[in-house]
């Protein structure tokens, strides 16, 4: 049932089975494909949610650490080589110079241009000043081979939330680190990023294709775990008037994927460990897309199951996400030109779906 | 000894006024005490669950398991495949303790174990029971 995803990952990690066993470890790669226009096939890499944590002097969690590292080395077993990484937020837990320096040092090894994704958990503890100083700006666009990438901090909240009353500054870290605050806020992109992303697209062609990268969903999931974005709706209808959008996130830690008119949502995995789809929690509501087929339930004995990395091939503006999923089988979700929305290659029919996916 | 103590409870027994007497009576005042006492304990056991058992490597439950969710409660005791015999619910949650957050198990009858089984459980709540499902 399977064979397809395993074609498809054969296909590009084509160098011999080393590759194919390291092909289990937790990345997403991109394809994004060009049609009428004269622009070219590319991939790329996408690793994300890393949650690096310090303990004390020189320890860190091992768990976390090997989650990167693995991608890290998969990654770099690609072959052709990706034309570049993307690497979608939350390299730290609490946002702390340890932490983000110690991930960094761990990217390091990783054999390519890195694009960077601003999280909440590099965010709240200094506002990203460090992350900023290590990495560069949190907003910016480039052009490549035609696509015309545009990468959003999305992860800022109202200003008083931000700068009311805290004990200290990693207590507002931890409050916006825990998932399930009840006191928490929801993320937003905010005015000023906003008035810059019209000013942005101005330049750029209505068919020329779009991928936005951001690390919370530019859609609406469930607030209760800020699987949210609050302006989601307006930079939407400022992505409406061109062919074809793409928007890419991490901060789910699970596989999802929607259409919405002329935009495409895909999210990608964590390396650190994996979250439960929200209607897991009975308590509430939640508003998973319903073109979405669930990852398996993870099984915690294999601690590296539920956890992943990307490669995303890129053709005719589409984008195709390859799953690499340790302990897992690995899924691919690409785009079906005739029924204008990312599928499931091998298990969006209900007949093929596995026994696992549907437990709790 | 023992002797001597049952006949002190007996005679304070006898004392009592006849209506603390009847077992089945019990006031609104009586409700609201006991759901007190049991989210005092919930929220314990929801500040164990975030962070607070002081776990050297500083992991929490809640990085996983948001509310509690995909902690399943209900579908235990069941046969814990990978530990190769039928556990009870506080089983695994000691194996989370000494796995993914590399501390030492609690006993089970420790107060912080039945107070995160509260917490885990209440955020649960209405889900029907389902014991040795998969």
């Amino acid at each position: 049932m399977n064979r397809k995803n395993h074609f498809n990952r054969r296909e590009f990690l084509k160098k011999g089975s080393a590759l194919i066993a390291a092909g289990s470890l937790p990345l997403s790669l991109v394809e994004v494909a060009f049609g009428k226009t004269q622009a070219e096939s590319f991939t790329f890499a996408y690793i994300s949610d890393s949650h690096i944590t310090h303990i004390k002097g020189n320890n860190f969690v091992r768990n976390w650490d090997r989650g990167l590292t693995r991608a890290i080395a998969e990654a770099n077993l690609l072959t052709p080589r990706p034309d570049f990484i993307f690497y979608g937020g939350d390299i730290a837990q609490l946002g702390t110079p340890e932490e983000i320096d110690h991930g960094l040092d761990l990217l390091g090894a990783l054999r390519g241009d890195v694009h960077h994704v601003m999280g909440e958990h590099d965010y709240y503890l200094d506002l990203g000043e460090h992350w900023r100083k290590r990495i560069g700006p949190d907003h910016y666009s480039f052009d490549h081979k035609g696509v015309h990438f545009v990468v959003l901090n999305s992860i800022l909240t109202h200003d008083d939330w931000i700068h009311k009353k805290w004990d200290s500054p990693m207590h507002r870290m931890k409050a916006m680190a825990r998932l399930d605050n009840p006191d928490g806020s929801p993320f937003l992109v905010g005015d000023p990023q906003r008035e810059w992303l019209r000013k942005d697209l101005e330049k750029v062609s209505k068919n020329t294709p779009l991928v936005v990268v951001s690390h919370s969903p530019l859609q609406k999931i469930y607030k209760g775990w800020n699987f949210w974005t609050d302006d989601a709706e307006q930079i939407q209808a400022m992505l409406k008037p061109f062919d074809k959008v793409t928007v890419l996130y991490g901060h789910v830690h699970q596989i999802q994927y929607n259409q919405i008119d002329n935009i495409s949502f895909h999210a990608v995995m964590a390396t650190a460990w994996p979250w439960p789809y929200p209607s897991t929690y009975t308590r509430q509501a939640s508003y998973l897309p319903k073109l979405t087929v669930e990852i398996n339930r993870a099984d915690p004995f294999f601690e590296r199951d539920g956890t992943g990395w990307q490669f995303i091939n890129m053709h005719t503006g589409d984008i195709d996400v390859h799953y690499a999923l340790p302990d897992n089988r690995n899924r691919s979700v690409i785009f079906d030109k005739k029924k204008g929305h990312p599928v499931d290659s091998g298990h969006q029919a209900e007949s093929a779906r596995i026994p696992p996916m549907k437990h709790f | 000894m023992k002797a001597l103590n049952s006949r002190v409870i007996l005679v304070a027994t006898l004392l009592l006024p006849a209506q603390h007497l009847l077992a089945d009576e019990f006031t609104e005042a009586d409700l609201k005490r006991w759901k007190q006492q049991y989210m005092k304990v919930v929220d314990e056991g929801s500040k164990l669950f975030h962070g607070g058992l002081g776990n050297k490597n500083t992991v929490s439950c809640d990085q996983c398991h948001p509310n509690a969710a995909n902690t399943h409660p209900e579908t235990y005791p069941k046969f814990q495949q990978q530990l190769g015999k039928v556990a009870v619910f506080s089983e695994m949650i000691n194996w989370c303790i000494e796995n993914p957050l590399e501390s030492s198990p609690l006993t089970l009858d420790d107060p912080r174990m039945t107070a995160m089984q509260a917490y885990i459980t209440e955020e649960r709540r209405n889900v029907p029971l389902a014991p040795g499902k998969h």
